[in-house]
């Protein structure tokens, strides 16, 4: 039953990808514009354009084109930038490096920090200690993240000249030189994932609190922090799993302003580039990816939640 | 004997939102000797529960302790520390909660769950917990007491799990128990099988308890000691013997009173053959439902099989059987909530379409359903005016002055003052809430009424006011009902014919009179059997019983061959009765059982009545 359940979110989840992959496709091919145009400029006659877009394949009809397009990608054949000829699969992996590394970092700060503070929250609620996390989570919230990172990078960088404004990465830089470059991105990310993952935290042990078998926990002499740890976190797993992996999502595919403010060579900021330049197998490829990560990490939160309900783990 | 517990002029306060407290327990004083069990009984707003969590140091949220003295080994609970609280909690003093299905973590082992107190407090280590879990689980009579600690809850029976709770209670050696209402959530038969294993244990155990329970009935049974509790005084006490046999107290009286008698010939209504009309109000012929998807026509799994069931115009029709036999689901065809895969509902002569979509709107008003729990069938932000008017306007067009008008008569008519329009469902209490509940359906001025399990959730004196409320409304109205319930004795004293159904068959079926009386059908007899008497020493004499030995602690299951009484019935014939369907005997006009026995073998009379008689 439990592996019935797993299997069916993993073929939803290769649909979704399949849907998101028409999609890309589609959304991509009304873009306005023309790369060959383009490529070649103002100066291009009929002939050469006509001959550019032979080459590049663009005078078949779209749906062939998606069928090819489909099978270099489930075969890791991204094909080659439009714009320059460079290969796309090269092209995104330095990229997606530097994403996942910021991605990393963040993550592996924030989720520890944000469910300890929505745990110690949830324990004592009604205190100080909850009412200062509940109202800072709470207007950490409704500030747009730009507005965390200009703030951040007017006082820490233009004021007190402690941090660099900007986190270009050269590759060469020593290990002091890359955490000042990467702080206030670091930061600014885990101030805006962590406000959501200790509220949901927090309201999710909250609301498993008020259950029987907590009450039952307490006249058996069962000490608070064992109660929370033991009888309630697991009964509040997956709520919780859940916003972590669509915050963990967010941190690769909606970190686009973080990373144009600080000029951090990441994924999405190649994306927008390639938007500009009318590059449509870049964009695409990005596309992809950054579904793929939706989809691969809900489905993981998915199966979490399976996996701790143990109703769905060992049925009767 | 050793005093244990000493609870002296106890008092405990909610308090309004303005600071004025509320007393809720006014000074309430008894002992607890080593080795006795005392009973608190009352009705609900007694304060029982509140007074036994007081040996645990513990108040619900919202309540406080006030005053007096909790003493456990004579050191005072109430002023003791925080730690020392909980130190306590679990170790000397254990609790059992009235649903151990709610009760459980289904998130953790049954074993771990069973195991943690004792585990916590230092008084057995891991191993030592485990060896003695599983003695106790061999005790209680459990199945598999080797490995039923390795299982969830979700994968135990609810009898099961209420003996488990017990385990849980009693693995740290604790020198006190307090059960609140272990068993009120239990059919009939499984409420034995618990009382029987709690009654061993805690005398194998040398424990002394605190029972809380609403029902003398069950008191009787297991308690030395009984505490008469009212609005938060006690009203009497004394030992079980003097208080069952020799009331002081007017109240206690009443209690007893409120006590149903054994289900038995002659207290339903008589029926008196005068119809308004020849056509029957409801029938249902040769209906089959069941859930989930269909296959060829057939449900995923069959509730319900051949069902034929006629509800004669103005008649009470009972329907009886443990949980899981299909009696909601019974109902939830009648309403057209599930639609049957196989048979006819047939309304005033007319069929009724399966799907309630497809139903008139005029056929819709007349079957209506009363659901057991008022307090989530009603929706608290609508107020008792727009609740009793909703219907009036959807089916009767009503509207302002004149909807006033009838919503006041119908609060007339299930006895509650007109002012009560202006309130919200949380101002009333569980027992106007269910008036309400049944005004609702009122309103519609159905013909028929299905009340699923209405007084099940009220304790004894309510729920004897809801049907002495049904039975008034019946006259006035001359409305047919379909009352469905787990109690036996509610219905003996309510229905005019009783529908007997086991694991989605109809076993037998009646006028009152005559299912009462023998010739019975086995379950019949397992059923009135187990219906606790209000005398001490019934349980030792019941678990004797033929009946007792085979049937209790088993579950209902569905067979798709023969009879499912089968593997409970102490007459079963093997190689008939599991293989082929048992046979409709006609006994007389209307009264049939469906078994493979003789109608002279269905003749034995409930033993000890026998014994006694």
């Amino acid at each position: 039953m439990m592996m019935k359940m797993v299997l069916r979110r993993i073929l939803i989840g290769i649909g979704t990808l399949w849907v998101v992959s028409v999609l890309v496709f589609i959304g991509t091919s009304i873009l306005p514009g023309d790369v060959a145009q383009i490529i070649l400029g103002q100066s291009a006659t009929p002939e050469t354009l006509a001959a550019l877009r032979a080459e590049l394949g663009m005078d078949r009809p779209w749906f062939v084109r998606y069928f090819d397009w489909l099978g270099n990608l489930v075969t890791g054949d991204l094909g080659t930038s439009k714009a320059g000829g460079a290969s796309i699969s090269s092209l995104i992996a330095g990229r997606l490096g530097n994403t996942m590394f910021l991605a990393g970092i963040v993550a592996a700060i924030s989720i520890p920090i944000s469910v300890a503070l929505g745990l110690l929250a949830a324990m004592y609620p009604g205190t100080w200690l909850d009412r200062i996390v509940t109202f800072a989570t709470l207007s950490l919230i409704s500030v747009p993240e730009f507005f965390i990172a200009t703030f951040m990078v007017l006082i820490l960088a233009v004021q007190l000249h402690w941090l660099p404004a900007i986190a270009y990465l050269s590759g060469n830089e020593s290990g002091w030189q890359l955490a000042r470059a990467l702080a206030m991105p670091v930061i600014t990310l885990v101030i805006v994932v962590s406000a959501q993952m200790i509220r949901m935290t927090r309201a999710g042990i909250l609301n498993v609190m008020n259950s029987p078998y907590i009450e039952m926990a307490i006249l058996k002499g069962v000490p608070r922090r064992r109660i929370i740890l033991r009888h309630a976190l697991f009964n509040a797993i997956g709520p919780i799993v859940n916003v972590i992996a669509l915050n963990l999502a967010y941190l690769v595919s909606g970190v686009v302003i973080v990373e144009t403010i600080f000029a951090y060579p990441g994924l999405a900021k190649l994306m927008i580039d390639g938007v500009q330049t009318r590059d449509l197998p870049l964009v695409q490829a990005c596309a992809i990816i950054f579904c793929a990560t939706y989809v691969v990490l809900i489905l993981i939160a998915d199966i979490a939640s399976i996996l701790s309900n143990p109703r769905l783990r060992q049925p009767k | 004997m050793e005093k244990l517990l000493e609870i002296k002029d106890l008092k405990i306060e909610a308090r309004r939102e303005d600071g004025t407290p509320i007393p809720i327990v006014k000074g309430v004083s008894f002992d607890v000797h080593k080795g006795q069990v005392v009973a608190l009984i009352g009705e609900s707003g007694s304060g029982k529960t509140t007074i036994s969590l007081s040996a645990l140091a513990y108040t619900k949220p919202g309540l406080e302790f006030a005053g007096g003295e909790v003493r456990l080994h004579g050191e005072d609970l109430l002023t003791a520390e925080p730690l020392r609280q909980r130190d306590l909690r679990g170790r000397k003093v254990a609790y059992l909660a009235q649903s151990a299905a709610a009760t459980f973590n289904p998130a953790i082992t049954i074993g771990e769950q069973v195991t943690e107190s004792a585990v916590l407090h230092g008084i057995l280590t891991q191993d030592e917990a485990n060896a003695r879990a599983e003695r106790l689980y061999r005790s209680l009579e459990l199945p598999d007491p080797d490995r039923i600690g390795n299982r969830y809850p979700h994968q135990v029976s609810g009898g099961q799990l209420q003996r488990l709770m017990a385990a849980m209670a009693l693995c740290g050696k604790p020198d006190l128990m307090v059960l609140d209402e272990p068993t009120t959530a239990l059919d009939v038969t499984t409420q034995i099988e618990v009382l029987k294993a709690f009654k061993k244990v805690i005398h194998e155990e040398n424990a002394a308890a605190i029972y809380v329970t609403h029902d003398l009935a069950v008191v009787a049974q297991i308690a030395d000691y009984i505490v008469v509790l009212y609005g938060g005084e006690v009203m009497e006490q004394g030992s079980a013997e003097q208080i069952i046999n020799n009331p002081g107290h007017a109240y206690t009286r009443k209690l007893m009173e409120a006590v149903r008698p054994k289900p038995a010939a002659g207290l339903g209504t008589v029926v008196t053959g005068e119809h308004d009309r020849d056509i029957a109000a409801l029938v249902v012929k040769d209906m089959s439902a069941g859930y989930g998807r269909k296959l060829n026509g057939e449900p995923a799994v069959t509730v319900l099989r051949d069902i034929n069931v006629k509800v004669e115009n103005g008649h009470v029709v009972g329907v009886i059987g443990e949980s899981g036999c299909g009696k909601s689901t019974l109902a939830r065809v009648m309403a057209g909530l599930l639609p049957q895969a196989a048979g006819e509902v047939v309304l005033d002569g007319e069929n009724l379409e399966a799907d309630l979509q497809d139903r008139s709107r005029d056929e819709l008003r007349k079957v209506q359903f009363v659901y057991q729990m008022a307090d989530t069938a009603l929706n608290p932000r609508q107020r008792i005016d727009d609740i009793i008017g909703r219907p009036l306007e959807f089916y009767h067009g009503v509207k302002g002055r004149e909807r006033q008008q009838r919503v006041q008569e119908i609060l007339e008519m299930v006895e509650l003052p007109a002012e009560f329009g202006a309130r919200y469902p949380a101002e009333l209490s569980g027992g106007q809430k269910q008036r309400i509940n049944l005004a609702r359906s009122l309103a519609a001025s159905p013909e028929v009424l299905l009340c699923d399990e209405v007084t099940s959730a009220l304790d004894s004196i309510v729920g004897a006011n809801v049907i002495k409320l049904l039975n008034n409304l019946k006259d006035k109205t001359g409305v047919s009902f379909v009352f469905i319930s787990h109690d036996l004795s509610t219905v003996a004293s309510f229905a005019d014919e009783i529908v007997v159904l086991y694991a989605g068959r109809v076993v037998e079926q009646g006028p009152t009179d005559q299912v009462l009386t023998p010739p019975y059908h086995p379950y019949t007899r397992l059923l009135i059997s187990s219906v606790p008497e209000l005398r001490i020493g019934w349980l030792e004499d019941t678990v004797e019983l033929r009946e007792m030995a085979v049937g209790i602690a088993k579950g209902v299951e569905i067979t798709d061959v023969g009879c499912p009484f089968y593997n409970r019935c102490p007459s079963a014939i093997e190689g008939t009765c599991d293989i082929t369907d048992a046979p409709v005997r006609q006994l007389a006009e209307g009264h049939e059982i469906a078994c493979h026995l003789d109608v002279s073998d269905l003749q034995l009379k409930i033993s000890h009545e026998a014994s006694a008689g």
